[in-house]
């Protein structure tokens, strides 16, 4: 693949309506925008030129001030220096709303919908159609399935939020976005927690957008997707701008080196051979109410077993139900013991523990440090007497920082003024603070940047190292198989099969998965 | 085991003074000042030896509230269980079961700790088994304690009526060790520990992460249905505590007794910085509350200013400002 020789010297390229990009029309220029916190600078003399029609990418690692830039074009917050130009006239956003108001929508990344309230009541939740002097609901759920149904989301949209998975309210999040009139459409993050047939229909949903001459601002992490529906590039590195291209000019590995500053080692660690010892783990026919049934498998220690599936396939379910997190049964063995994990501390006392795909809610205490949130499962070995012993407490929060390398400049830091890449390493070292022997990971690498990516990568292979039975739940597929000995592939709450070695490709899976045998290669390159 | 690939932003600068910890001491130190310009006499040793004495209440009860509010939960029963407690345990110290005076007294405290505990632990086997809101439960049992007392003194009131015991028990309430009132003792000893189980113990830490995030901690292996029990029963304790203080004042217990004091208790606890929503608990900000409760209280009986017949209407407006201070701190982060 061709490399641009010096990826990490500046490259000044004009964002004036002239330059030689498109021939479209600029809708939101930044010209030099800058923006500190306190003495902090997060964003340096930043400019940016997004076009009608065009799909401008923002890539950078977290922290390099994607999100701040974000905030700054969607009226969350004012430049600290530098100005907003809409359609060529200096404008000042006065706020969200003002934004949305002239046009300028953000996805949000993280979901703000109303658990109780229906998926149609959210979409149109103070924008209401009305009928005289009531709601008209007949309405609003018309357009509020036709708006789900472009998604392929078939949940009926009087059910409550809350019954939907993370996967179909982001969905339902972008529809109720595109319910505004808009010109100008900030995507952040949206694939992060979708599957790919999902983030498939949401690429042809920003196709067709920009068919219509909209102008798309898309942030992502997932590089691939980045090449595949972006016309320019934009890369941010340490709140400073490094260069927009094309994207026909760059490959997924230019962009990862340009975030990064110098080349990245190989994204996965080296697999090691399949173990072939007894099984530590063997699960028959266990079953999640509601959400899968009859799934049986083992796992081998030293082995890293991935599970794979569309959203809704119940694969976080299972797990919640194996460990007594949500209702279900079936047999589970250790080291062929009978078990049973009525709770989650039944299973850490027997030597297996699973890490949540939602750290913000359910892994983390947001608002408690580091150290608390570090013992918190594992509370018993730092007490003297009923007391935390606190200094031991302080060694354990050094000797994590260390072996996951959680970057923090201040170790009193709140868990949830992290990134979210260290959010993960402190929720992996939490559970590990347990040595279990059965290590269970939902969604390792979710809505954190490569850098990230590429250790927890090789924390999971160490684990494996150290003889721990690793399973690895994981919507992005090219992740299993790039770190995985063999993956199980779930549909519709049971499993449809299993692919090992060198029968481990994207299509397999999806066929699995679909249970139909064609390409979904639509989200790939 | 890998090379820095970049490094995160540098922390935000963190504040040195957490301001809302701070800020009822603060609050009460001014009313203090106030105070003492209203009146000369404010300041005596035996007007503020009488303020704390009578704070004693609804400090003891509020930190037993602080732990239970900390832990995401609620007790609206606390003031009929006052009721409850100190009928029982007057209803006791009537019977004379015991013929030594020391000793009777000694079991019925002893009785009211349980009784308290019970009543606790019923609240928070209620709520947490049989999964029903708290506010819900407590309202129940509220009404519930209420009544018992009620029925108890027959719509009267309960009186202790041998005068030995009388007298001897009275010393708990006006009595002192070395020239501190007993009263300031148990205040003093409820909250640190109160404050050591919330700070310092594994239990402690329990309660805040239940009351922070009910699932990061059921995820974490912790039993959220046991750790709020507990807070329950050390409410029940709390409350016992009070009563043993209390029925010394006025011997007596009637429908009347402990009426709004649940209130109090919230109020102390939630202007002493904790958060009513759970998570968050401040044990000594909580005594500052109840100080500032009965401070106000007293200023108001000693100045002329306002009549005290509106100190419910001044207590009332202080929870609100309070919840304003708070509010404008948090948005300052």
């Amino acid at each position: 693949m061709p490399e641009p020789s010096e990826p990490n010297e500046p490259q000044p390229v004009s964002n004036r309506p002239s330059a030689p990009l498109g021939p479209s029309q600029s809708v939101l220029e930044a010209v030099g925008l800058s923006r500190s916190f306190g003495p902090i600078e997060v964003l340096s003399d930043v400019s940016i030129d997004v076009r009608a029609g065009e799909v401008h990418a923002i890539i950078g690692e977290n922290g390099a001030g994607k999100s701040t830039l974000m905030k700054i074009l969607s009226g969350h917050l004012q430049p600290t220096r530098g100005l907003l130009k809409l359609d060529g006239a200096p404008v000042e956003l006065k706020g969200p709303v003002d934004a949305e108001r002239r046009g300028i929508v953000l996805v949000h990344q993280e979901i703000m919908l109303a658990p109780d309230l229906t998926i149609a009541e959210n979409m149109f939740l103070g924008r209401e159609a009305r009928r005289g002097l009531t709601v008209d609901d007949r309405e609003m759920n018309r357009r509020a399935s036709e708006a789900m149904r472009v998604f392929g989301v078939d949940a009926p949209v009087t059910l409550p939020v809350e019954r939907l998975s993370i996967a179909q309210r982001q969905l339902a999040q972008i529809a109720r976005a595109l319910t505004v009139s808009h010109r100008v459409v900030i995507f952040d993050e949206p694939t992060a927690s979708l599957t790919p047939v999902e983030t498939t229909a949401l690429l042809r949903l920003i196709r067709e957008l920009k068919a219509k001459g909209v102008a798309i601002l898309y942030i992502s992490h997932r590089l691939e997707e980045v090449k595949a529906v972006a016309d320019i590039v934009t890369v941010l590195r340490d709140g400073k701008k490094v260069t927009t291209r094309p994207a026909a000019d760059l490959d997924p590995v230019d962009m990862a080196r340009l975030m990064v500053g110098r080349d990245l080692l190989a994204l996965y660690p080296p697999r090691s051979s399949a173990p072939t010892g007894a099984p530590a783990l063997e699960v028959a026919h266990f079953g999640a109410e509601g959400f899968a049934e009859d799934a049986s498998f083992t796992v081998r220690p030293g082995e890293i077993l991935g599970f794979s599936g569309l959203v809704g396939a119940g694969r976080t379910e299972l797990f919640e139900a194996l460990f007594g997190l949500r209702r279900g049964g079936g047999e589970i063995r250790l080291d062929g013991r009978p078990q049973q994990w009525p709770d989650a501390r039944a299973g850490m006392l027997a030597g297996a523990v699973y890490l949540t795909e939602d750290r913000k809610s359910k892994g983390l205490l947001l608002e408690e440090n580091l150290g608390t949130n570090l013992t918190l499962a594992a509370l018993d070995q730092f007490q003297r007497g009923p007391v935390v012993d606190r200094a031991k407490e302080a060694r354990a929060l050094d000797a994590a920082i260390q072996r996951f390398d959680i970057r923090v400049g201040d170790k009193s830091l709140l868990a949830g003024q992290m990134s979210g890449g260290n959010q993960q390493k402190l929720l992996l070292a939490k559970m590990m603070q347990l040595n279990p022997r059965v290590v269970v990971i939902d969604e390792p690498t979710r809505g954190i940047d490569i850098g990230a990516k590429q250790q927890i990568y090789r924390f999971i292979a160490a684990m494996a190292g150290e003889g721990r039975s690793v399973i690895v739940i994981s919507s992005e597929m090219a992740e299993l198989i790039g770190v995985c000995h063999r993956i199980i592939v779930m549909r519709n709450g049971r499993i449809a099969g299993e692919v090992a070695g060198e029968a481990m490709t994207e299509h397999a899976i999806v066929v699995l998965a679909t249970g139909v045998d064609a390409k979904v290669g639509d989200a790939r390159v | 085991m890998t090379e820095a690939v970049h490094e995160a932003p540098a922390a935000p600068p963190r504040r040195r003074i957490n301001l809302g910890a701070v800020a009822p001491f603060l609050a009460l130190g001014l009313i203090c000042v106030l105070g003492a310009a209203a009146n000369s006499r404010f300041l005596s040793l035996d007007n503020l030896t009488n303020v704390l004495a009578r704070s004693t209440f609804i400090a003891t009860i509020a930190v037993g509230q602080t732990l239970v509010i900390t832990g995401g939960g609620l007790d609206l029963s606390v003031g009929a269980m006052a009721a409850f407690v100190a009928g029982l345990e007057i209803l006791f110290l009537n019977s004379g079961l015991i013929e030594n005076a020391t000793l009777l007294i000694l079991a019925a405290m002893a009785l009211s700790l349980a009784v308290g505990a019970l009543c606790g632990l019923f609240n928070g086997v209620t709520s947490t088994l049989g999964k029903i809101e708290p506010f819900i439960v407590t309202l129940g049992t509220m009404g519930i304690f209420r009544s018992l007392l009620t029925w108890l003194a027959q719509g009267g009131s309960i009186t202790i009526r041998n005068n030995d015991i009388r007298a001897a028990y009275r010393q708990v309430y006006f009595g002192d060790l070395f020239g501190v009132p007993y009263p300031v003792l148990v205040i003093l000893g409820v909250a640190i520990v109160g404050a050591f189980i919330l700070y310092r113990t594994a239990y402690g830490r329990h309660v805040r992460a239940v009351g922070s995030n009910e699932d990061v901690a059921r995820y974490s292996g912790i039993n959220v249905a046991r750790v709020r029990t507990i807070t329950y029963v050390l409410q029940g304790l709390c409350v016992a505590l009070a009563v043993i203080v209390y029925v010394p004042r006025l011997s007596s217990a009637s429908a009347a007794t402990g009426l709004g004091w649940e209130l109090m208790a919230i109020t102390a606890v939630v202007v002493g910085g904790t958060r009513l929503k759970g998570g968050v608990g401040r044990v000594w900000g909580t005594i500052a509350g109840a100080l500032i409760l009965e401070v106000i209280g007293n200023i108001m009986l000693l100045s002329n200013v306002v009549s005290e017949y509106l100190i419910g209407a001044v207590q009332g407006a202080i929870i609100i400002i309070a919840m304003l201070a708070q509010r404008g701190l948090s948005r300052n982060r």
